[in-house]
């Protein structure tokens, strides 16, 4: 059991339970060496960059247009550059996994005692799903589904940027538990008893990270939706939405419903550790089968809230390099729909071995298999969009094609987990690990590289450089399926996931290939920073248009990077795939006439509030509780004051919009692979 | 028969490659290779749909690249009725066979139904009573109970060849699962619950077995090893375990509880006979309630509060019965509802 709370011992007013000897870096063993070199690494760094910008005069520049900033589109930037910058701490961590158990074989423990490599797989899990895959999706909903939809931003776009600091806030609470204390080595999902039993801040930084970012993106979801279902231009009907923002609206969906039961449940975790309950301790009525199921009640349709704006992303790709419109439009936001419900039917799946009984099991089975038809169809959608079609093999087009056939695998064997009796034998093992990487790797990771690549152009102006674009999706092909080939061949031999030693050494080949393999996806990022590096340097070279790729949907109407108020007038829609309707009509840009635009205004409120919010978490997490109950008063006042801020719009004068309209980077005619 | 032909074809490359024991392909007990079955079967029909697609995604690609020009270019073509029929009810059909696989599958291998035969063709001889094995995981080891032998072990277990087992399955502290793969499929162990699996295995040998649910620091040491043997070679096993002495009472288990990492296989010569029960119901401590004590005390708290009522005549008979029925409830397979009552016996 934990130690009581009330129990002032060790603990001073002020620090709470931080102490001196809360800080691994200065203790004298191995994991101290190695965070501590990571302190300094990341202190440098920090300088480095606090230099840079110090040196440059641009803290007025990055706080007026882009931290205090309510626009959509440079809030989807910041979303995918923490991303980008989780996606090498979540790396970092996999590697070290890799490197463990590459290693950790008979006499020879590893490098990490277990204490330490529970800590790292946990944090790999939660830190790629919630602050890297997360990340990247509010970010591509945030920039690209406005102007599909002909917005000038979202609904409530002073909430946007406070969903973004919250999530910021919520990686940096996971960030600071390396350098002061622990983190939880409870598992990505924090199941209970390891949660409950844990002593010390790690649990708690994994819960209050959590909850900060988990409120973020539940905000996210409501604006989505109501951006979408209030905001499109005028014409455009729900079954003219482009596939993305249909996707977008549904993953919203997702998110409103089920991420109030992740805050609910991680709420019940922490009364437990905190106060005591015993809502899934062993003794006194707890149970842990209800954590279980209830952070799976929002974990599977997670899983479908990380996939579906990616099935999105493909469906604007494909039919955008095959040049003609996507297949079966119906079927696909049938397929979608489909999906989003059934995803919440499904979720004992992921605890068919509790022993619930066949009945149960059979159910759960079913509609896991159920979800396996929209989602076939919607590969089919796709491969008949190529049929009879044009298709250029850009690099956007290459990623959605390692996803076709990697995605399709994944599913197959997602096919077989769910088979009930399959699934006895197969949960737990390193087959399951291959097989989530498989759907997550080949489905959302390739649709975020798919992604990036396709929309750059739009945000910056110049598109990104092919060869360093194609290096890293070959790295990352060939990487991946080294790394998780021989996860699968192995859990067939029934070796089971999260060892951090093994016995046997005839597996140690399979481990040091899947260890190559990381090295090989390590040169897959490694080229993605060095693809926007080099395209940053030759941005003029690659400069592009308004429609770099002869796009179909509005965002490829407007100027590449697009004026703040994105279209100086709403376009009509008469169509799907509007924009190439209107160009199919030769429809002429208007260069006169223009009005104000009412826009909103920036506002520092949501940077106050995630301030005082991680201050708060970072005290619950310390039992630090003047500063737990000071900063949450805080972020209460903050919340009030901001309500009586009355100066939350303004109007670009029509001169100005005038003046931007005829200089901005727009040459429609298109100059891309299908000209 | 077609199982068979697909586990061999599957199973040669994977073996060339490997050198090692798919024990999920081939594995040596009955209830693990029905399971097995199960899988290979489910996959096949699959592939069926999955290789035709991803030939497709080749094909298609390649045929259609912008540089083709013979290829045929419609930039109009979005719709079909009969190929988005096509798209909707051939995945439609996998999923209808491989479902009614499933459900019959599921209801097969399900872990709590006693086993009706110990091998393809060879029933469950009439006379024949399965070995009973009560199994309490703890932080990081395995206890056995064997209560028809009166003995238990530590990371060690063992079964006659084709005699059905039947495992009653509980934890002590953390949330794990028994897995023995070239057994059977798994089960998870939870404090405060009994789990159960059916099982037989059919070749003599020594298997693996370990926890595959992580449960902590010392999860990774949390093996045992199953033997399966002769039933000569089993009574002389049970005969050594008898004969190394030692009895796990509540003082030996409160020792053996506590977390330990990479603990050796041992034996106890006999046992508490309650002991099993009482760390199912949590009341190992003397001073805890047994839960199905308390579940019986609240459904007579409940009858009381209904009887307040003055409309409602007391029946002690359906207090008593309610109660009887919570606990036989909780309870599920025929233990004493109070062991205590029955350990002063």
């Amino acid at each position: 059991m934990l130690e009581p709370i009330t129990h002032p011992a060790g603990r001073s007013l002020l620090f709470g339970r931080l102490t001196l000897d809360s800080l691994p870096f200065l203790k004298p063993d191995l994991e101290g060496h190695i965070v501590l070199a990571t302190l300094v690494g990341v202190l440098l760094g920090g300088l480095a960059i606090l230099g840079i910008v110090t040196k440059k005069r641009l803290w007025g520049y990055l706080w007026n247009e882009w931290f205090t900033s309510v626009d959509h589109k440079k809030l989807g930037i910041m979303y995918m550059i923490l991303g980008t910058v989780m996606l090498l701490r979540g790396f970092a961590d996999a590697v070290m996994m890799r490197a463990q158990q590459a290693v950790a074989f008979g006499p020879n423990m590893g490098y990490l005692p277990p204490e330490h490599y529970d800590q790292i797989f946990t944090a790999h899990g939660s830190i790629m799903i919630f602050f890297v895959a997360m990340a990247y999706i509010v970010g591509l909903i945030n920039y690209v589904m406005p102007l599909q939809i002909g917005s000038r931003d979202v609904a409530f776009p002073f909430l946007n940027n406070l969903s973004f600091w919250f999530t910021f806030w919520g990686a940096i609470t996971f960030m600071v538990s390396l350098f002061v204390g622990d983190f939880s080595t409870a598992g990505w999902l924090g199941y209970p008893p390891v949660s409950e039993l844990q002593q010390g801040p790690g649990v708690d930084y994994y819960i209050w990270g959590l909850q900060l970012s988990g409120v973020g993106t539940l905000l996210s979801g409501v604006n989505f939706v109501v951006t979408i279902i209030k905001m499109r231009a005028p014409g455009m009907t729900m079954m003219k939405m482009p596939v993305f923002t249909w996707t977008s609206l549904c993953t919203s969906g997702l998110i409103i419903a089920t991420f109030p039961v992740l805050t609910a449940t991680l709420l019940l975790l922490s009364l437990d550790r905190y106060v005591g309950t015993h809502f899934f301790t062993s003794d006194f009525g707890g149970n842990v089968m209800m954590y279980i199921n209830l952070i799976w009640v929002w974990g599977h349709p997670e899983v479908y809230i990380l996939i579906l704006p990616i099935f999105g992303i493909y469906s604007e790709i494909v039919p955008t390099f095959s040049g003609k419109p996507l297949f079966g439009y119906s079927s696909m936001v049938y397929a979608t729909c489909a999906i989003m419900i059934l995803s919440y039917l499904v979720w004992l799946h992921h605890f068919f071995t509790m022993g619930s009984g066949a009945d149960v099991n059979s159910f759960f089975a079913l509609t896991t298999m159920i979800i396996s038809i929209p989602t076939g169809v919607k590969i089919f959608n796709w491969l008949f969009t190529m049929y009879r079609g044009r298709v250029h093999f850009t690099v956007p087009m290459l990623w959605t094609m390692g996803f076709l056939f990697t995605f399709t695998i994944g599913g197959m064997t997602g096919v077989m987990l769910s088979v009930a009796p399959a699934d006895f034998l197969l949960h737990n093992s390193l087959f399951l690990i291959a097989h989530f990487h498989n759907v997550i790797i080949g489905g959302v990771v390739f649709g975020v590289f798919a992604g990036v690549n396709y929309w750059f152009p739009k945000a910056f102006g110049f598109k990104l450089d092919e060869f360093w674009g194609k290096a890293s999706f070959w790295f990352w092909q060939i990487g991946f399926w080294l790394a998780f080939g021989p996860l699968y061949i192995m859990g067939f031999m029934g070796v089971t996931r999260r060892l951090s030693h093994f016995d046997n050494p005839a597996l140690q080949p399979y481990f040091i290939v899947a260890g190559i393999g990381a090295a090989l996806i390590a040169l897959g990022i490694g080229s993605f920073v060095l693809q926007i590096a080099i395209s940053i340097l030759r941005r003029k070279q690659y400069a592009v248009g308004g429609d770099p790729w002869n796009g179909r949907t509005l965002e490829w109407a407007t100027s590449s990077p697009p004026p703040g108020y994105n279209f100086a007038f709403t376009p009509n829609v008469h169509q799907r795939d509007a924009w190439m309707d209107m160009k199919k009509h030769g429809y002429q840009r208007p260069l006169e006439g223009f009005n104000d635009i009412h826009m909103p205004s920036n506002t520092a409120a949501g940077v106050v509030i995630g301030v005082l919010s991680f201050a708060c978490c970072f005290a619950l997490v310390w039992y630090i509780w003047w500063l737990a109950a000071a900063s949450f008063v805080g972020v209460i006042v903050a919340s009030i004051v901001h309500t009586f801020n009355y100066h939350r719009d303004y109007y670009i004068p029509k001169d100005e919009v005038r003046t931007f309209e005829h200089s901005g980077n727009w040459q429609p005619e298109s100059q891309g692979a299908n000209a | 028969m077609t199982v068979k032909r697909l586990r061999g074809l599957l199973l040669l490359p994977l073996v060339l490659l490997s050198g090692c024991h798919l024990a999920l392909l081939d594995p040596s007990g009955d209830i693990a290779r029905q399971q097995s079955d199960i899988m290979l079967v489910t996959t096949g029909i699959t592939l069926l749909i999955v290789v035709p697609v991803l030939v497709a995604i080749g094909v298609i690609a390649w045929r259609y690249r912008a540089s083709n020009k013979q290829a045929h270019y419609d930039a109009h073509w979005d719709h079909s009725p009969s190929l988005e029929l096509l798209v909707w009810a051939a995945p439609l059909l996998i999923i209808i066979a491989v479902g009614a696989i499933t459900w019959i599958g599921t209801h097969q291998v399900d872990p709590y139904r006693p086993l009706s035969r110990v091998a393809p063709g060879k029933p469950v001889a009439a006379d024949v009573k399965p070995l009973e094995v009560d199994v309490v995981s703890l932080r990081w080891k395995w206890l056995f109970f064997y209560p028809q032998y009166g003995i238990a072990t530590v990371n060690q277990l063992a079964a006659p060849v084709d005699r059905p087992i039947q495992f009653k399955l509980t934890s002590d502290e953390m949330m794990d699962a028994f897995s023995i793969p070239e057994l059977a499929g798994m089960i998870y162990t939870m404090p405060g619950m009994q789990t159960m699996l059916h099982a037989v295995i059919n070749k003599p040998g020594q298997y693996q077995g370990f926890s595959a649910n992580y449960s902590g620091e010392g999860f990774t040491d949390m093996r045992f090893t199953f033997d399966g043997m002769s039933q000569q070679d089993f009574d002389s096993w049970i005969a050594k375990a008898r004969a190394s002495g030692g009895t796990l009472d509540l003082q030996a288990y409160e020792q053996l509880r506590q977390p330990e990492r990479d603990v050796p296989a041992r034996a106890f010569g006999s046992f508490e006979p309650d002991l099993f029960t009482r760390i199912l119901e949590r009341c190992i401590d003397a001073s805890q309630t047994c839960m199905s004590q308390t579940m019986s005390g609240d459904a007579m708290q409940d009858m009381h509060n209904d009887n307040a009522a003055p409309t409602d005549a007391a029946k002690p008979d359906g207090m008593q019965a309610m109660a009887k029925s919570q606990a036989a409830l909780f309870v599920a397979h025929g233990q004493p509802a109070d062991p205590r009552a029955s350990a002063k016996h």
